[in-house]
């Protein structure tokens, strides 16, 4: 019978330790010492060398983007593409903090993350920067919705031709949000784990950058500027807690990764503990699943089935990382229903006015058990990481917000229809 | 791996199931085994193995049986997300 090999590190370009010419960036290593292994590369750092030029007062005295930190992301030269995405706000969020029955907590805001309001800009941004350097002329993505449109978006500022391949079943904000600068989308019939596959299997054969394949190195590591931000934004300091939705459990393990290196290059207290959560939709939740049962050994979702369709990724290839960063913090991992998701999506709206998209809401709703069940205990510090726009999955909402009251340019049909309001609210 | 294979990307095997595939694979590519399955002998956590389309975890693993004209992919699991 045949024997298919589907292009892996071999032809890829990433596998060659690339040491940059200024001595300061990093080169790809594997992550564990087992390198026939398959395991995912690690941009490497020379500490010394950045802890020698890079101080408080010269990130203070950058442009607010995420390359204000460019020292500790995996580029040759400066930035050329997404110069100005990231340094998003970090908002104190009070109203919720009472809502959830927590001392203080902080949303770090990337819904309205430059261009495609989500995180994932940071991560393009420095996937299509190094697809420069490297040559490419035609990037790509598989994708769940948000990726695409990054991709779509920065590719296009760029000049490059590119290619997202998505699940043809996402919501139509997010592949409208890719179809209108220009980019080629294939919907594929199957869930993201087949989409994945085929882009492995693409990426070797005609030797485009895709981002989350042969540049995922690279890619991974601007996840790292969410958590550089949170922690120069709280006033050079960790939280306690901090939140982080998981679809592979890359971001958690990079928001790891950035307060650790800030403390390994003296730019915080090295010996302020934090800890990690992770969040996951219970019709999707590999990662959790095998953090409850006490394991690392993730066992794939075959069928995902949830609203959170950012976060349906059945094939997490991270989830060992993200399993051994929350255990290594003290962290906990959690999951929720759909209708907790749209709960999260409402509490979150109301009481700050963020509206997130589906991944958001998840993390509020695993937010709000964790703290109920005293893994973030209530007089601590915890930070939510927002990380998408719920213009994007308007489709989760519909209908469950309530609809506008119509009434005819009358005000007599206005003040009977608020008359009652008025009357309760003198009452009050 | 292709450069154990030679560069081919698509190569024959036999075998009753996917673990004999592996030895039988290993006898004609030496070391590809090793590439593929730990010291234990399990495929590697982050080696994907279908069989058909199929992920060889959601069958039986290496005892996932296979029949001629059957189609096995490997592929790495380090993308995405």
């Amino acid at each position: 019978m045949a024997v298919a090999f589907s292009p892996g590190p071999d032809p890829c370009p990433f596998i060659l330790p690339h040491f940059p010419p200024r001595g300061l960036g990093p080169f790809l290593a594997p992550r564990r010492e087992d390198a026939l292994d398959f395991g995912p590369l690690e941009a490497a750092y020379d500490y010394d060398a950045i802890r020698a030029v890079l101080t408080r007062d010269v990130i203070e005295g950058r442009e607010e983007s995420m390359w204000r930190y460019r020292e500790l992301l995996p580029i040759d030269g400066e930035p050329t593409v997404g110069t100005q995405v990231g340094f998003t706000p970090l908002v104190k969020a009070d109203r919720l903090a009472k809502r959830l029955g927590i001392r203080e907590l902080y949303i770090k805001n990337d819904t309205v993350n430059y261009p495609t309001l989500s995180f994932k800009d940071r991560v393009v941004s420095v996937a299509l920067s190094r697809a420069k350097e490297m040559g490419f002329k035609v990037v790509a993505c598989a994708s769940t919705g948000n990726l695409a449109n990054s991709v779509a978006a920065n590719a296009a500022s760029a000049g490059l031709k590119s290619y997202v391949l998505i699940p043809a079943d996402l919501e139509q904000g997010k592949v409208l949000g890719s179809l209108v600068y220009g980019t080629n989308v294939i919907g594929i019939h199957g869930a993201y784990d087949q989409v994945n596959r085929l882009c492995s299997e693409i990426a070797g054969k005609y030797g485009w950058g895709f981002v989350n394949v042969n540049l995922r190195p690279y890619y991974a590591e601007g996840s790292k500027s969410m958590g550089f931000e949170i922690a120069e934004q709280l006033g050079w300091k960790l939280p306690r807690h901090t939140v982080v939705p998981m679809a592979s459990g890359s971001l958690l393990t990079k928001i790891s990764k950035a307060y650790t290196e800030f403390q390994t290059l003296g730019l915080l207290d090295a010996n302020q503990p934090f800890t990690i959560h992770g969040a996951q939709a219970a019709g999707c939740a590999p990662i959790t699943a095998a953090f409850k049962r006490g394991t690392d050994i993730v066992k794939p979702v075959q069928k995902p089935e949830t609203i959170a369709k950012s976060l349906a990724i059945g094939t997490p290839a991270d989830g060992y990382y993200a399993i051994h960063a929350m255990r290594e913090t003290g962290g906990a991992a959690e999951d929720c229903t759909d209708e907790e998701i749209v709960e999260g999506i409402r509490l979150l709206a109301e009481s700050e006015g963020i509206f997130a998209e589906t991944a958001g809401g998840v993390t509020v709703a695993c937010a709000r058990k964790l703290i109920a069940t005293g893994k973030i205990p209530a007089n601590e510090t915890a930070v939510l990481c927002i990380t998408g726009n719920g213009l994007k999955t308007q489709e989760a909402i519909i209908g469950k917000c309530g609809e506008p009251r119509l009434i005819k340019p009358s005000l007599r049909e206005f003040e009977e229809l608020i008359a009652g309001e008025v009357a309760a609210d003198a009452a009050a | 791996m292709r450069k154990m294979t030679n560069d081919q990307e698509l190569v024959q095997a036999a075998g009753a199931n996917v673990g004999e595939l592996i030895d039988d694979l290993d006898k004609t590519y030496p070391g590809m085994k090793e590439r593929l399955c730990d010291d234990n002998g399990n495929v590697r956590r982050f080696v994907n193995i279908f069989v058909n389309d199929e992920d060889i975890r959601f069958l039986e693993d290496k005892a996932t049986a296979v029949k001629p004209g059957d189609e096995i992919s490997i592929v790495p699991a380090i993308a995405g997300g």
